[in-house]
C-alpha cells in the first residue's frame, strides 16, 4: 500500500489520470443499495429452482415429476423431453480448429446426464421455497454409464467414452509450430542438437471462479419483447446469443447486466439457467426468476484451468534457451461452452514468455470428460503458460547449475529490442525487464534472504526459506477483431462508447465494457474529465443494458480500459471537434485559432475571451445560433479496435518459509513491479494487483476442485473448496514501472489478470527452492501441507489427496434426507 | 440453500424449553447460535421438524465463579469467552482455542456449548474441555445430572445430552499450583477448523513435570486424551528432550480419518509434532 500513498501525493497540476481516486461506484456496491439481479421483484413472479443430476454419467430411464408438480404453489414443472425441440444448443463461439468436434450442449438434459449437477426437470413455484421445496419430490431414474475423470486415461486406446456418439473423447488437436508460421526455427531440429533438455510434467488443477454474487436471471416477457436481466459478465454478447438459441429475434430481446458482484470469468458464459428462464418466460408468459445456492455454484457454474502440461526446454551449456515444446491435454469437461476450447488456444501464444526463443512448438488436445465444462477463468490460458514457462526456467537453472535470474536475464528480451516480434508471432510492444526485476529485487530484500536461506540452510532449521522468481508477460486487450478472425474466434474485440453532453453540462459516458466490479465507473469519468475538461463529479457513466448501451462487448481479458477506455478517449476528440465548430461560430473566431484547454475554448492571443465546453451543451440544447449546415449536437460516438493486443510485463519475487516438520508454507514477503502502462488510477490498479495476487496465491496454496470416483464434486461448499482471505496472505510490497502502451491513446496495457498469472509460478518456485537440497523437484498444485511434507520426506510431488471430504461442519451425508435430484 | 420447513419455538425458561422439545414431535433440534445448525438444515442434511431457540432463554449466558470452578453457561457466546476475565484468569485455553475459531461473525453467533454438544471431531473446544476435566451439566425431564468430560464424547457428532435433554452449563475446575497452558492447532487457512489441533495443560515444578493433560482435536471420532504421553510427562525433567520423546507416543491406538486435508498416516505425524509443540509451550520450554 505504501505505493499508493507515495502517488497520491504527487499527481500532476489537476489531471485527473494519475489521481488515486476512490471508486465512486464502491459506497453502493459495498452497501449493497443497488440493483443486483437478485433484488429484482416483478409484479406475478415465479421462481424456477433446478433438479439436477446426482450422477455423472447415465441414461435417464424414467422421469416422474408428478408429485412434484402437485406440490403447494408449484405453477409447472418442466422436463428434459418439455424443452427438447425449442432448446437448441448452447453456444461454442470458439472452434480452435476446422475438424473440432462439439457434441452439442443442451440446456437440460433429455435421455442422458453427462455430468453431476446438470439440469434434469426445472419447478417454477410461487415462491422460491416451495420450489425448492418440490425439487425434492422429482424421482428421475438413471442407468449408470461408465464415468470417465482422468484425461490420461480418458485419450488412451479403448477408454470408456463421455459421448457414445462420437468417436472418442478428443474434442480437438490444436497445433502451433513456430517452424511452419515462419516464426520461428524447426523445433525437431533445435531439440536434436541441444545439449541440455529438460521435460516436465506439471499438473494445472481445476479452479473454481468462486465470483462473490451467485448467478441469477430474471425475465419478463412483454407481449413479443423480453427482457432478461443477469448477473452476467457479457450483456452484449449474451443477448446476441441467447437470440440466435431461442429463435427470439435479437432486437425483440433486451439483456440487462445491473450490477454485478464479480465474475472472474465466470460469467463469461451463455448459462443454461439463463437459456431455461428464457424458455420457461415465453411458455408462462409471466415473469420468472432464478438464482442459483452457493452449492449449485460451485457445483454447476463453470470451472476453470484443468490442464496437464507436457513441456520440454532445450538450451546450451552456456544457458542459451534453443527451443520451446508443449504439449497439453485440456478437460473440456462434458460440453463446450462460450470459449472452453479457445483458453488452451490462448495461451499457445504465451509459452514463450518474455524469452527469445528460436524454436517453438504446441500441441493441445481438448479432452471430455464427465465433470462440468471448464471455460475463463482470470488469466484463461495465460496462467497456465506462464507456470509452465516460469517453472521449467527455474529446472533448465538447475540443470544448468546456473542462477534463475541469470539464465532468465540472459535469454530475455532487452529493452532496446522493442517492438519485439516472437517465436509465436506475438508482437511485444514495450517494456523493461531489467529495471522491473532490479526494482523488484530491492522491494523485497533479495540479497538479505538470499543470506537468511544459506544461514537456514546449514544450521539444518526445520523452517527453510526459499525465494522464487517469475518474470512475465501477458497479452491484454483482447482483441484485435483481425487477429481474433485468424483465430476462429467468434466475435470481433472492438469496442463503444458514446457522450451524451446534457443541457445542464453534466455527461452522460455510455459504455460497451459492462464492468462487474472493477471500478470503470471512476476510471471511465477521469479519462473524460480530463479529455473535456469537465469536473470529475460532473461524468456519469452508464452501462450494462443493450437498450441504452446497444454496442459493446463486454469485459474480461483486461481489455476495458486498454479498449472500452480508448473508445471513450476518442468519443470525447470527437465532442471537441464538434463543440469546436459552435464555439468558432458563438465567439466569431476562426476554428483554427480556438484552442481547447482545462474544459474551454479560447481564441489564440485573445486573452479573456472563452466559451466552456459544458455552456456550449446548453447553447446547443437551445439550438438558438449555431452554424449552417451541422447537426444541433455535439454527441458522439466512437468505435475502437485495437491493431496489437497491450504486452504488460513484471517481475514477481516471493519468499517462502516451509516447516519442514509439518509441510506448512508460509509467504515471508512477497514483491511485485508491474508494467501495466499509463496508471489512470493508481488505487484501482493497487486493488487488482492485490486481487490478482490473491486469487494466483490462491491456486498455488489453497484452490483445488476435487472429483471423488464417482464424480460427485468433493469441494462442493467453501469448507473443503479453500479460498483465503485476507488474514491468510501477507502484505504485497508493489511497484510500477511505466511504459506506455503504443497501442491505443491512453497508453494502458491491462492490470486485471496481471496478480494472477505472475504469481502463482513465483509462489511455487519458492517453495522449491526452499526445499530442493531436500531432494525435492516438484510439488503438485495447490501445496497443501500434506503434500509439502511427503515431497520432503517420500519423494514424489506430494500425490493425489484423498477424496474425501473434511469431516468439519459435515454430517454424515447417511444423515441426509432423500436428495433425489440433489440440489443442495 | 433454504431449509426444510419447520416449526419453531422461542422459549424463555429451561423448563419451558424442555417443554417445546418435548411438545416438538419426532425430530427437534436446539438452536443455540445457529453456526453448526443453519448450515446443515440449509444444505437439507438435516431437516427438523421443530427447532427450539434457546437465544431468549435466561441464565444461559454469562460465565460466574463458583468456589474451587469457574462455571460457563451453554449460551455464553465465543466473544463473550474471549472477553471474560474468570476464564482469562483461570482457563485461558478456553480462550486461546476459542480465538482459533472461525472468523468473528462465526464467533459473535457461535457458542461454547453449541460447539460442545455438536461435538465435532474438527471443532476445537472439547478437546480443550476433555483436557481441563470439565464437568457438563445437563437437564432434561429427568432432573439435572453432571457428567465428566471423559464420559461426555460418545462418538462421531454424539454426546451424553440425550434426547429431550439440554446441556445448560460446563464446569471447569480451576487449577491449583504452576500450571501452564496451551492450544496449538494446525489448519490451512485462518478461518478453517483444525486438520489437527493439541491442546497441552502442563504443571511444572522444581525444573520437573509433574502432571501434563493432553487433549487430541481430530484424531478420531471424539476428541481424545493421549494417556501415554501424559504418563511419559509425569515427573519427567523439563527439557525438550523428554518432552520430544514423551510426544512421539501422542498418536499411539488413535484411528484419524482421512480426508482432503490429511490422510490417517500424515494426521498421526502430525499429533506427534504438535504435541511436542504444544507441551514445549505449556511447559515454558
Ligand atoms: C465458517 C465457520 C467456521 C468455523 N470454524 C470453526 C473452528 O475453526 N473451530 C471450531 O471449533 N468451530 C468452528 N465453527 C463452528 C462454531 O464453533 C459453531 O459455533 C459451533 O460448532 C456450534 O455452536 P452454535 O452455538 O452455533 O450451535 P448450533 O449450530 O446452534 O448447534 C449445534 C448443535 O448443538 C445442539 N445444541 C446447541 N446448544 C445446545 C444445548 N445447550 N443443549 C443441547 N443441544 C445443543 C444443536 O441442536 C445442534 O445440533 C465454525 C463455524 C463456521 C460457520
Amino acid at each position: 500500500m505504501t505505493a499508493v500513498e507515495e502517488r497520491t501525493g504527487t499527481p500532476g497540476p489537476d489531471k485527473e489520470i494519475g489521481k488515486a481516486r476512490r471508486r465512486k461506484e464502491d459506497a453502493r456496491l459495498i452497501t449493497g443499495r443497488t440493483t443486483w439481479t437478485d433484488n429484482m421483484v416483478l409484479p406475478g413472479m415465479l421462481h424456477l429452482a433446478v433438479v439436477r443430476s446426482p450422477v455423472a454419467h447415465a441414461r435417464i430411464t424414467n422421469v416422474d415429476v408428478t408429485a412434484a408438480r402437485e406440490a403447494p404453489g408449484v405453477v409447472a414443472v418442466f422436463t428434459g423431453r418439455d424443452l427438447a425441440d425449442e432448446q437448441g444448443s448452447l453456444p461454442c463461439a470458439w472452434p480452435v480448429t476446422p475438424d473440432m468436434v462439439n457434441p452439442g450442449h443442451p440446456s437440460i438434459a433429455v435421455d442422458q446426464v453427462n455430468h453431476v449437477g446438470e439440469a434434469v426437470a426445472v419447478i417454477v413455484a410461487r415462491s422460491k421455497a416451495a420450489a425448492q421445496d418440490a425439487v425434492e419430490l422429482a424421482d428421475i431414474d438413471y442407468e449408470p454409464l461408465p464415468v470417465v475423470l482422468d484425461m490420461e486415461q480418458a485419450v488412451a486406446e479403448g477408454a470408456d467414452l463421455v459421448h457414445d456418439h462420437l468417436e472418442s473423447n478428443t474434442s480437438y488437436h490444436f497445433v502451433f509450430d513456430a517452424g511452419e508460421t515462419g516464426t520461428g526455427g524447426d523445433t525437431e531440429q533445435a531439440f536434436s542438437g541441444a545439449d541440455v533438455v529438460v521435460s516436465r510434467r506439471f499438473v494445472q488443477q481445476r479452479l473454481i471462479p468462486a465470483f462473490m454474487e451467485p448467478r441469477s436471471a430474471v425475465v419478463q416477457p412483454q407481449g413479443d419483447n423480453y427482457t432478461l436481466w443477469s448477473s452476467t459478465q457479457i450483456p452484449h454478447i449474451l443477448r446476441v446469443m441467447a437470440a440466435m438459441v431461442t429463435g427470439i429475434p435479437e432486437h425483440k430481446l433486451r439483456v440487462i447486466a445491473p450490477d454485478v458482484g464479480g465474475g472472474f470469468g465466470g460469467k463469461l458464459q451463455v448459462n443454461p439457467e439463463e437459456i431455461l428462464c428464457l424458455l420457461i418466460a415465453r411458455r408462462l408468459g409471466k415473469p420468472v426468476k432464478w438464482t442459483e445456492t452457493r452449492s449449485e455454484s460451485l457445483m454447476t457454474a463453470h470451472h476453470g484451468r484443468d490442464q496437464i502440461q507436457y513441456v520440454d526446454v532445450a538450451a546450451d551449456r552456456e544457458g542459451n534457451i534453443l527451443g520451446l515444446r508443449v504439449r497439453l491435454l485440456a478437460d473440456m469437461g462434458a460440453y463446450l461452452r462460450l470459449i472452453t476450447p479457445g483458453v488452451p488456444a490462448l495461451g499457445a501464444f504465451m509459452y514463450p514468455g518474455i524469452y527469445k526463443f528460436p524454436a517453438y512448438r504446441f500441441e493441445c488436445d481438448g479432452v471430455f470428460t464427465n465433470k462440468v465444462p471448464t471455460d475463463a477463468y482470470r488469466g484463461a490460458g495465460r496462467p497456465e503458460a506462464t507456470f509452465a514457462i516460469e517453472r521449467i526456467m527455474d529446472e533448465l537453472a538447475v540443470e544448468l547449475g546456473m542462477d534463475p535470474l541469470e539464465l532468465r536475464r540472459k535469454n530475455w528480451i532487452d529493452a532496446a529490442e522493442f517492438p519485439f516480434t516472437t517465436v509465436a508471432g506475438l508482437a511485444y510492444d514495450s517494456g523493461d525487464y531489467e529495471t522491473a526485476t532490479q526494482q523488484a529485487l530491492e522491494l523485497l530484500g533479495y540479497d538479505e534472504l538470499r543470506e537468511e536461506q544459506r544461514r537456514r540452510r546449514e544450521s539444518n532449521d526445520p523452517v527453510q526459506l526459499g525465494i522464487g522468481i517469475s518474470t512475465f508477460t501477458e497479452m491484454c486487450g483482447l482483441a484485435p477483431s483481425r487477429v481474433l478472425g485468424s483465430l476462429a474466434f467468434g466475435a470481433g474485440g472492438w469496442e463503444s462508447a458514446s457522450i451524451r453532453m446534457l443541457p445542464t453540462g453534466k455527461v452522460e459516458v455510455v459504455t460497451g465494457s459492462t464492468p462487474h466490479g472493477q471500478g470503470h465507473e471512476t476510471a471511465w469519468s477521469q479519462l473524460v474529465a480530463d479529455s473535456l475538461g469537465v469536473p470529475f463529479e460532473d461524468v456519469e457513466v452508464l452501462h450494462g443494458d443493450t437498450a441504452i448501451s446497444s454496442r459493446g462487448l463486454d469485459t474480461y481479458g483486461s481489455r476495458s480500459l486498454v479498449v472500452g477506455g480508448s473508445a471513450v478517449v476518442k468519443a470525447a476528440d470527437k465532442v471537441i471537434a464538434k463543440a469546436r465548430r459552435i464555439a468558432a461560430h458563438l465567439l466569431e473566431a476562426s476554428e483554427d485559432d480556438l484552442e481547447f484547454s482545462g474544459g474551454k475554448f479560447s481564441v489564440r492571443g485573445t486573452p479573456g475571451t472563452g466559451l466552456g465546453i459544458q455552456e456550449i451543451a446548453l447553447a446547443i440544447f437551445a439550438a438558438h445560433d449555431y452554424p449552417e449546415g451541422i447537426e444541433p449536437s455535439i454527441d458522439a460516438e466512437a468505435t475502437f479496435d485495437p491493431e496489437n493486443f497491450s504486452f504488460p510485463h513484471g517481475t514477481h519475487l516471493c519468499a517462502m518459509e516451509v516447516d519442514t516438520e509439518t509441510g506448512f508454507v508460509k509467504i515471508r514477503k512477497y514483491a511485485s513491479v508491474d508494467d501495466v502502462g499509463t496508471i489512470v488510477n493508481p488505487l484501482i490498479v493497487e486493488g487488482q494487483v492485490h486481487g490478482g495476487l490473491a486469487q494466483g496465491i490462491a491456486q498455488a496454496l489453497y484452490e483445488e476442485a476435487i472429483y471423488d470416483d464417482d464424480g460427485n464434486l468433493t469441494t462442493g461448499t467453501f469448507v473443503d473448496y479453500l479460498v483465503p482471505a485476507a488474514s491468510d496472505l501477507p502484505h504485497f510490497d508493489t511497484g510500477n514501472t511505466v511504459h506506455a502502451a503504443p497501442g491505443n491513446p491512453i497508453g494502458a496495457k491491462g492490470v486485471g489478470e496481471a496478480g494472477c498469472i505472475a504469481s502463482t509460478p513465483a509462489v511455487v518456485n519458492a517453495a522449491l527452492d526452499a526445499v530442493r537440497h531436500l531432494g525435492v523437484q516438484d510439488i503438485r498444485m495447490p501445496l497443501t501441507p500434506e503434500r509439502v511434507w511427503r515431497a520432503i520426506h517420500q519423494g514424489g510431488d506430494g500425490g493425489d489427496r484423498a477424496p474425501a471430504r473434511s469431516n468439519a461442519q459435515a454430517v454424515d451425508s447417511s444423515d441426509a434426507p432423500s436428495t433425489s435430484g440433489g440440489a443442495l | 440453500m433454504i431449509p426444510a420447513p419447520f416449526a419453531y419455538a422461542r422459549p424463555t425458561t429451561v423448563d419451558e424449553a424442555l417443554q417445546a422439545i418435548a411438545d416438538g414431535g419426532e425430530d427437534v433440534k436446539v438452536l443455540a447460535g445457529g453456526q453448526s445448525l443453519i448450515p446443515v438444515m440449509r444444505l437439507r442434511l438435516a431437516a427438523p421438524e421443530t427447532v427450539v431457540d434457546l437465544g431468549k432463554v435466561e441464565g444461559l449466558r454469562g460465565v460466574r465463579d463458583d468456589g474451587d470452578a469457574i462455571v460457563i453457561g451453554a449460551m455464553t457466546t465465543h466473544s463473550d469467552v474471549l472477553a471474560d476475565p474468570l476464564i482469562a484468569e483461570h482457563a485461558p485455553l478456553i480462550a486461546e482455542a476459542t480465538g482459533t475459531v472461525a472468523d468473528r461473525q462465526v464467533r459473535h453467533r457461535g457458542t461454547f456449548g453449541g460447539a460442545l454438544v455438536h461435538a465435532d471431531p474438527a471443532g476445537d473446544l472439547p478437546a480443550v474441555a476433555l483436557a481441563l476435566d470439565a464437568e457438563f451439566v445437563i437437564v432434561g425431564p429427568g432432573g439435572r445430572r453432571t457428567v465428566p468430560a471423559s464420559e461426555f464424547f460418545l462418538d462421531y457428532l454424539t454426546t451424553a445430552v440425550g434426547e429431550g435433554e439440554l446441556l445448560v452449563e460446563v464446569r471447569v475446575p480451576k487449577l491449583a499450583g504452576s500450571w501452564g497452558m496451551h492450544y496449538e492447532k494446525f489448519n490451512r487457512v485462518a478461518q478453517a477448523w483444525s486438520i489437527v489441533a493439541v491442546a497441552a495443560v502442563v504443571r511444572r515444578e522444581n525444573g520437573r513435570i509433574t502432571e501434563a493433560r493432553v487433549g487430541l482435536t481430530n484424531m478420531g471420532p471424539t476428541p481424545l486424551r493421549a494417556r501415554q504421553v501424559e504418563e511419559a510427562l509425569a515427573g519427567a525433567e523439563a527439557t525438550a528432550e523428554a518432552v520430544a520423546a514423551a510426544s512421539e507416543r501422542a498418536a499411539d491406538g488413535t484411528e484419524p480419518s482421512s480426508d482432503l486435508n490429511a490422510q490417517a498416516d500424515y494426521r498421526q505425524h502430525l499429533a506427534r509434532v504438535l504435541t511436542r509443540r504444544a507441551v514445549s509451550t505449556a511447559a515454558g520450554l
